[in-house]
């Protein structure tokens, strides 16, 4: 005769019972329980069971890899197929300087390039306006003109590698220097492949290197999306990113409502220029901070995905399934580095891109130890990249795919970020999009609240803070990458030698011409490649078209 | 009598657009009730000094991340010497290398709040150099 079975155990019950008579007895009794908080400040339960899980659907809340929703990421072999670039972000003093520092990561196991460029590039000013001085080659590489450019790529194949430039305002003129160095190699534009960061949006929010006025910068942008789907098709003519949202204090939350909103706008004003989604939406790519909150930040990444698919196909009536996929670079947390005892900053690094490895990037940088101090030393650096190398080759995470799939935590809180984030996207949709909302100062005041919230957080000791609030000694003194004024130096000096040996009078008439298109509301960017391939400078072409677009000047407000 | 509030000028001298920092400083200045003036971005030394002075502050506190403050600083400095307000503390805060904070001092800078430095200190910093 068979046995009866027992009844299957009511699980709500269950794990009231267990909370009721282990967990809080046992919680009670720790004279220094934990806060159970992640670093914005979500409340997590103290365990997650299938009951957090009630109403999930595998095919509608998970998938597989490289089909909707994607929330396991958005290729079917993951890093089984490539692993994620190792793209480590570089730029100081003269061009020299920087192709040498390039060279030398790529011969230690780099697989792509990034470049930061000096304040007054990023800023479109010549190295020798009076607002650089002191800033030449500090936070970045000084380019001033394509002479520079030719420098800094000198010996580096760029039909074999990719190259991502962080730049905002000028990135147009950047992009055009690159394609010039390109062709100069016998590369053509179809075949360069990179990103530029492009998001001027994140710029007015967070960054703050903007320029022109926000209708201009979107109009050239789309002018990059436009040359870009026609021109250079395995080129990312953006990287909508949520990085810069999140260094200036957002919570995870906000970082990934903004950075995807930022992406609605961008597609909108595409649109509306007359461009059809599929031409240009595969070529968007995007960019997110990896923080402290582990199991947050998986989740974060992997809401991501699946809120952009839907947005893509739903919203926008993209039928290409590139067009569907959210990639992404990914840079670890540069605020969440201390200077006291530096050495721990490679631990935190080390956790951060491992939650960033876990969430699927497709590229990735590790910041170094050195990062409160300056700009990163050889051999801080080069321990940055060994992270990425021993994560890929001996930690076995990427062994199987989404390895964390179906854990209840990283489930419910997928689609607790989804659901969140979408309310957030809808406010933002009822302000009148994302430009209105930063008229408004919407973004930057919730930014601005919940830096200030966290700063005190950590004042009060309820966030511990490893050597800084809590486990504090004196350290070794660390070496640092100092860069002198000898690099301006030589900065002004090739500044002045280009501006000496062009011919000024084809200078002058490309960016007469410049100036026209942009009147005439043309789009800039075969004028920029002229401008730039006749050696007009960086700060003569920004300042034809500021005279046309005019300069934005923001709102004072804390 | 109502007790005059401090007034402070929070600055960002230079091409830095870094202003997490700036900010939270404020909002710490004003929550401790004093009179809060923010330069918002890429403000010059001349602009800040003049603001320093228009706005009759009585401490002006500099925030930079940039490594410009070697050549910033100074001109901060000698403008407000040169315009008579060499009497109005200066404070800094950022990215301020400490081989650098002895010649900063040199120069001027009363003051400078390494990173992870508390507000609270600055608050004190500033009640303290006021009732003196």
């Amino acid at each position: 005769m068979a046995k009866k079975s027992s009844p299957a155990p009511d699980l709500k019950t269950a794990y009231r019972k267990w909370k009721k008579d282990l967990y809080d007895p046992a919680r009670e009794a720790c004279s220094s329980a934990q806060d159970l908080t992640t670093v914005s400040g979500r409340r997590l339960k103290e365990l997650y069971t299938p009951e957090d899980l009630e109403g999930w659907d595998f095919s509608k809340d998970l998938g597989f890899p490289g089909e909707p929703p994607y929330v396991r990421g958005v290729h079917p072999t993951m890093y089984h197929g490539r692993a994620w670039t190792m793209r480590q972000f570089s730029g100081f003093g003269t061009p020299e300087d920087t192709n040498r520092r390039f060279k030398y990561l790529l011969s230690h196991g780099q697989t792509g390039l990034s470049v930061a460029f000096h304040l007054p590039t990023l800023m479109g000013l010549d190295s020798d306006h009076p607002l650089a001085r002191g800033e030449i080659g500090k936070c970045g590489v000084a380019v001033d003109s394509l002479r520079d450019m030719e420098v800094l790529f000198d010996g580096i194949p760029l039909d074999k590698i990719t190259t991502s430039m962080t730049i905002n305002a000028p990135a147009a003129v950047l992009w055009a220097m690159y394609i010039a160095v390109a062709e100069k190699q016998g590369v053509s534009p179809r075949v360069i492949s990179g990103t530029i960061q492009n998001d001027i949006l994140k710029e007015y929010i967070a960054q703050k290197t903007f320029i022109f006025p926000p209708p201009a910068s979107m109009k050239l942008i789309v002018d990059t999306f436009e040359y870009g789907a026609r021109e250079a098709p395995r080129w990312n003519t953006i990287s909508i990113s949520g990085y810069h949202i999140r260094e200036a204090g957002a919570t995870a939350l906000q970082e990934l409502a903004f950075t995807l909103r930022d992406g609605i706008e961008y597609v909108d004003w595409a649109r509306e220029r007359g461009l059809e989604v599929d031409e240009f939406a595969p070529r968007l790519s995007f960019f997110f901070n990896a923080h402290n909150d582990f199991f947050e930040e998986i989740a974060k990444y992997r809401a991501a995905r699946k809120i952009w698919a839907e947005v893509m196909r739903d919203r926008f009536g993209a039928r290409q399934p590139r067009s569907w996929w959210l990639r992404f670079h990914t840079q670890t947390s540069g605020v969440s580095l201390m200077a006291q005892q530096p050495v721990n900053n490679v631990v935190r690094v080390t956790l951060q891109a491992l939650a960033a490895v876990l969430g699927g990037t497709q590229s990735l940088h590790t910041n170094s130890l050195d990062e409160t101090y300056g700009l990163p030393s050889e051999e801080a650096v080069t321990i940055a990249l060994r992270t990425q190398q021993i994560i890929a080759h001996e930690s076995g995470v990427i062994n199987s795919i989404d390895p964390l799939g179906g854990s209840y935590l990283v489930e419910r809180l997928t689609c607790d970020l989804e659901g969140e984030a979408k309310a957030v996207i809808r406010k933002i949709d009822d302000m009148g999009g994302m430009v209105k909302a930063i008229e408004l100062g919407y973004p930057q005041k919730e930014i601005a609240d919940s830096a200030y919230w966290y700063q005190k957080a950590v004042e009060r000791g309820e966030k511990v803070v490893v050597g800084v609030n809590a486990y504090t000694k004196e350290h070794e003194p660390i070496p640092l990458l100092l860069v002198d004024e000898s690099a301006a130096q030589q900065q002004l000096s090739r500044l002045g030698e280009v501006r000496r040996s062009r011919n000024q009078a084809r200078a002058r008439a490309q960016l007469a011409d410049l100036k026209k298109a942009a009147q005439d509301g043309l789009n800039v960017m075969p004028f920029l490649i002229s401008c730039v391939k006749a050696y007009a400078t960086l700060g003569e072409i920004m300042d034809t078209l500021k005279d046309v677009y005019g300069e934005y000047r923001e709102p004072i407000s804390y | 009598m109502t007790q005059k509030k401090i007034r402070v000028l929070i600055a960002k001298p230079g091409l830095d657009g870094h202003d997490r920092g700036a900010k939270v400083i404020c909002r710490a200045l004003r929550d401790a009730g004093m009179e809060v003036i923010y330069t918002g971005l890429r403000r010059t030394p001349e602009e800040i000094v003049s603001a320093a002075i228009q706005e009759d502050v009585d401490v002006i506190g500099l925030s930079i991340l940039s490594g410009a403050h070697g050549v910033l600083f100074p001109r901060i400095l000698e403008l407000l010497k040169e315009q008579g307000a060499a009497d109005i503390p200066v404070i800094a805060g950022g990215i301020i290398p400490e081989k650098d904070i002895p010649q900063m001092k040199k120069i001027g800078v009363k003051e400078i709040f390494p990173p992870g430095s508390s507000t609270q200190d600055i608050v004190r910093w500033i009640e303290n150099i006021k009732s003196a």
